[in-house]
């Protein structure tokens, strides 16, 4: 598989807090990788880092063959490098069409208005949005809201889209919807970086798992082995359980490579 | 829910601009006066709305721009450049000092962009008084006078202006439907997520900024034309900086027929609290500017005159239901 992404030693540190410390890894086109790590691990920040919205202090983040480590995130999103956040950001007052046309008429690259409106038109039946196209964005629900930054995202026609927490404060029935929505981007070719704290919705669709610890990659690999790891167990529950599971997770460590 | 539709609103526009235009065959030079004004706080108010309107930024720069327009209008002139030359200059000169000015002043935002955009004017007043040699200081200037008796002048400095206000409305019309009118209004709602979908805002928020000086620079040029002496006080005038806004806020910010609705309200009310109470005019002024920020925050236009009839509307129900 081509190789879509590269991130070479990334660092970012706010002040003297390093939020993300040496972070290196590589996405193929077509991949869905899960980007997990207990709060405050970095996982935004990295995202930010990835689309310009902060500067790198130290490293490189390789996008389709060019160093885009200085891009601004407007220039992100015209590359194909797009992103939804954690807490949904939609223009409230334009209807749930207008606000995908924002995506297809400035990252999409379509000239015309006319264009940009049926570009908008089509991703918003493929999110399952069509009926609602022509009301306001702030009177959506949370789940529709959480759909509406997804089509809006895929009106950009990213290469890469990076979901951040797209699950949170979604029921189990809504996260399945959700999960299955991912599994239909990415057979449209799409590489997605699924961010989530929620092991068990990263697990059902990811082919690969990055764990991130205190701004660190601290294992990479098979989605059963990475949960098995130790060392993520340590991240997620503290020494003392990491031990008491220690029997468990020493059967399948093989398949994790440190980093 | 619009009031009226589309093609009444063009009707009711064209309707208005007839009105103001002929006033010099029909009315006193009082009305004309009065017809020159509302055009030209129609001109302002349309082209604040292109910064604070459809980009949301509370620009209180309108004064700024209008006292350039007015010394670069009066200096031009004064050193024989000819006056429709001196008007274009002026314009020119304040859109790329606001082009300039934008791209340090847009990096604030909300109050403190407000407060940065007022303390703009207040610094260009103080040059402008402080470099007596070139601009006369606080003596203030003449400026060759048009040429024709009043009467004349006054209907020169109509067309003039009402051009003006009808080029501002083009402007804005095209912008409305443009990419730049969009993008404009995803910063107003949203300006990280507008970065997100891929639009450069500070170079949109910089073409919104420079167009909302450029009619002002022209109008200023013109505006000292008409009166023919300016000095700094009157020229960067506080209370002008803060009528534009209102003025758009009481038609409706964001929308095409606003800014044109409101500045002619409101010079008319004004003119009517100057005329019958001249204690209190501007304490009835502040009263209706705090009555409409409470219970017309989005403007006359967006008001839906049905509703004050008709409790329940059809529309209603269905949001009911």
């Amino acid at each position: 598989m081509t190789e879509i992404l590269r991130l070479e030693n990334v660092s970012k540190a706010f002040g003297g807090i390093r939020a993300v410390n040496d972070v290196s890894f590589t996405l193929s086109e077509g991949e869905i990788v899960g980007l997990i790590g207990p709060n405050g691990a970095g996982k935004t920040t990295l995202v930010n880092l990835i689309t310009g919205v902060h500067k790198l202090t130290g490293g490189k983040v390789i996008f389709a063959g060019q160093d885009v480590s200085r891009q601004k995130p407007f220039q992100a999103a015209r590359r194909g490098l797009a992103r939804t956040f954690q807490i949904v950001q939609p223009f409230p007052a334009m209807t749930v069409l207008e606000n995908v046309a924002a995506g297809s008429l400035f990252g999409g690259g379509h000239a015309a208005m006319g264009a940009a409106l049926d570009a908008a038109r089509q991703e918003l039946d493929f999110v399952g949005l069509g009926p609602v196209a022509d009301t306001p964005a702030a009177l959506l629900s949370l789940p529709n809201r959480k759909r509406l930054e997804l089509a809006k995202s895929l009106a950009m026609k990213p290469k890469v889209l990076l979901l951040d927490e797209v699950n949170a404060g979604l029921n189990a029935a809504e996260i399945d919807g959700a999960l299955d929505l991912i599994r239909k981007i990415a057979a449209r070719g799409i590489t997605i970086v699924i961010i989530e704290h929620l092991m068990k919705v990263v697990l059902s669709v990811s082919q690969r798992i990055l764990v991130l610890h205190h701004g660190e990659l601290i294992a990479q690999g098979d989605p059963t082995a990475v949960v098995n790891d130790p060392r993520v167990i340590e991240a997620y529950l503290g020494a003392k359980f990491a031990a008491r599971f220690g029997t468990a997770a020493s059967t399948s460590q093989g398949a994790t490579s440190h980093v | 829910m619009p009031t009226l539709s589309r093609p009444l609103r063009y009707a009711a526009l064209a309707g208005w601009f007839a009105l103001l235009a002929v006033t010099p065959f029909i009315a006193d030079n009082y009305t004309v006066r009065v017809a020159i004004t509302v055009a030209m706080y129609s001109a302002l108010a349309l082209s604040w709305n292109f910064i604070g309107g459809f980009a949301g930024y509370p620009s209180f720069s309108t004064a700024a721009f209008f006292g350039l327009g007015c010394y670069v209008g009066a200096l031009s002139q004064r050193h024989g450049v000819p006056l429709v030359l001196a008007w274009l200059l002026a314009t020119l000169f304040v859109t790329a000092f606001a082009a300039a000015l934008g791209t340090i002043i847009l990096r604030l935002k909300g109050h403190y962009f407000a407060i940065g955009s007022i303390a703009i004017v207040e610094v260009v007043r103080l040059v402008i008084s402080s470099w007596g040699s070139l601009t006369g200081g606080g003596d203030g200037l003449n400026v060759p006078l048009l040429s024709g008796g009043p009467d004349r002048v006054a209907s020169t400095v109509l067309y003039v202006m009402l051009g003006i206000m009808l080029l501002a409305f083009i402007a804005t019309l095209l912008v409305d439907r443009s990419r730049l009118g969009f993008g404009l209004r995803c910063i107003n709602q949203n300006e990280d997520a507008a970065d997100m979908v891929g639009i450069d805002t500070t170079r949109y928020k910089i073409l919104g900024y420079a167009l909302s000086a450029l009619f002002c620079g022209t109008v200023g040029a013109v505006y000292a034309s008409w009166v023919g002496y300016i000095d700094p006080t009157d020229s960067f005038s506080i209370l002008l900086t803060v009528k534009v806004p209102v003025m758009v806020l009481l038609g409706g910010a964001g929308t095409v027929f606003g800014p044109i609705v409101g500045a002619g309200l409101f010079v008319l009310l004004e003119e009517f609290f100057w005329a019958n109470f001249l204690e209190w005019n501007r304490a009835i002024l502040g009263g209706i500017i705090v009555f409409l920020i409470f219970f017309l925050p989005s403007g006359i236009l967006k008001l839906d005159y049905r509703r004050l009839f008709r409790r329940k509307s059809p529309a209603d129900r269905v949001e009911a239901a």
